[in-house]
């Protein structure tokens, strides 16, 4: 069983609406995909804004651990530790 | 980097670039770099104002400007560079009034295009480095593009509500927009600023920060903003920096992209698509007759709530979009339902989304409560 670790979700303002408003979600996890699944079941408006219907993450949305963005890493599989920060990186194309 | 060329400036510039020519790092060569520099703005809005003011007070010699928009009310809460009384002119004539009080030394050349795949590589080819400041993704995969293929630095900002974003993409020497989004998002699912709003604010601090990188290039001092994205929060009053890498099989700066041609950006971004006639798609006159015939229909508005408080339409139930998954059971899936939001995009979401969970009867309001007040009924607010 993989150790869990507490990281901090930061959700950008467009995605803020799908989860009460919050712009940092605690949440305890192995990996990125177990931080998908436990925001699936957490806040399920925020997972299909984030998530398409195939489970992959939408494509004008990046993840980051920390600083680099988890296709430089091991996607989904990439390790976390406690205290790490993800984001969701959106594209935006306001001028 | 290569360094420009330098133009020799003149008594009344060194006079008004005092303040330059004291900063050792920037010094008259520094100067005359700028001078003899030349910027180009993809867009005069919100981004382009402040990027547009600072480089010309900086003395930036040559600014080019690409816009085809005309100054609206409801710019002017942050497109700094136009007033009041350019309410309904173009974009580009007020501007240049606004640069040519502000510094008679530099030039504005203005291209009064919008920019596509026929005429961005000629027009971005003249520029030292090209400040990507659009409000659409077409133009900003087609700015990369063309900067990828003529080897110009693509300075990239890009704001929505209260967060902005800022980079500098040189796909010689790092990544390039594509190398961070692949491909433009489907049409409809990033929110424009009309549909979300942004801080009037917000456009300063990001401009402002383009047009700093613009002048480090053109100078040559400092340490580029390549391969890193800086994000700011306004809220949070929080800025953090990512980093970003090159893909080696981008579609633009890969071995794929090199001698591909430029592809329509309009359809790659799926904007203009005719929506089939059974898509869901209800105009606001069609509805308006509906409900004067007395039919039964179930308005919801997927707004948030202060828009509702701000106005909606008479009968309609309130079920913000984002609490759509978790009270679902509340709408029956075999009533006529018809969504509707502000201007039509997150109401198209909603759509999709009920459609996909059994949902039979679903039509959405195209344009939203935009379109029923400009065509329908002027007593409900716009905003």
């Amino acid at each position: 069983m993989p150790a869990t670790q507490e990281i901090t979700l930061f959700v950008p303002g467009l995605l803020r609406p799908y989860c009460g408003g919050r712009s940092e979600i605690v949440l305890t996890v192995t990996d990125l995909r177990d931080l998908l699944a436990q925001v699936e079941a957490q806040h399920p408006a925020l997972y299909v804004n984030l998530c398409d219907e195939t489970g992959r993450v939408r494509q004008h949305l990046n993840l980051f651990v920390n600083s680099d963005n988890v296709r430089d890493r091991e996607g989904l599989e990439t390790a976390v530790a406690t205290g790490d920060v993800i984001t969701i990186l959106p594209a935006v194309s306001g001028g | 980097m290569t360094l420009g060329s330098r133009a020799g400036l003149t008594l009344p510039e060194m006079r008004r670039y005092g303040r330059h020519l004291v900063l050792s790092e920037l010094g008259l060569a520094g100067q005359e770099r700028m001078k003899a520099g030349r910027v180009l703005l993809v867009g005069a809005g919100g981004l382009g104002s402040p990027a547009a003011l600072y480089l010309a007070a900086a003395g930036v010699g040559t600014i080019g400007v690409a816009d085809f928009d005309v100054v609206d009310e409801s710019n002017l809460q942050r497109q700094v560079a136009h007033g009041t009384a350019a309410v309904g002119s173009a974009k580009l004539d007020s501007l240049r009034a606004r640069l040519t009080d502000l510094n008679p030394h530099v030039q504005m050349v203005a291209h009064p295009v919008r920019l596509d795949r026929s005429n961005a590589l000629a027009i971005l080819r003249d520029y030292d480095v090209v400040l990507d400041g659009a409000d659409n993704f077409a133009t900003r995969f087609l700015v990369n593009d063309a900067c990828v293929r003529l080897g110009k630095p693509d300075v990239h900002g890009s704001i929505l509500r209260f967060e902005g974003q800022a980079s500098v993409f040189d796909a010689r020497t790092g990544p390039c927009y594509r190398c961070l989004f692949r491909d433009p998002p489907p049409a409809g699912a990033v929110p424009s600023c009309a549909e979300a709003g942004v801080l009037g604010v917000l456009p300063g601090v990001i401009g402002s920060i383009m047009a700093t990188e613009a002048i480090k290039w053109l100078t040559g001092i400092g340490e580029p903003m390549v391969g890193r994205l800086l994000l700011y929060d306004a809220l949070a009053m929080r800025f953090r920096e990512l980093r970003v890498r090159k893909d080696a099989d981008c579609p633009a700066c890969g071995p794929a992209g090199a001698h591909a041609e430029l592809p329509d950006y309009d359809v790659l971004c799926g904007v203009g698509e005719s929506a089939p006639a059974d898509d869901g798609e209800l105009s606001a006159e069609a509805l308006s007759a509906r409900l004067a015939r007395g039919e039964q229909v179930v308005l919801v508005d997927v707004r948030e709530t202060f828009e509702w408080e701000i106005g909606h339409l008479q009968g309609a139930i309130h079920l913000p979009l984002g609490q759509i998954p978790a009270r679902v059971g509340e709408l029956d899936p075999t009533a006529p339902i018809v969504l509707y939001c502000h201007h039509g995009v997150r109401s198209r979401r909603a759509l999709d989304w009920l459609r996909a969970r059994g949902f039979t009867s679903l039509q959405h309001l195209t344009g939203g409560t935009e379109a029923w007040s400009t065509r329908v009924d002027p007593t409900l607010p716009r905003y």
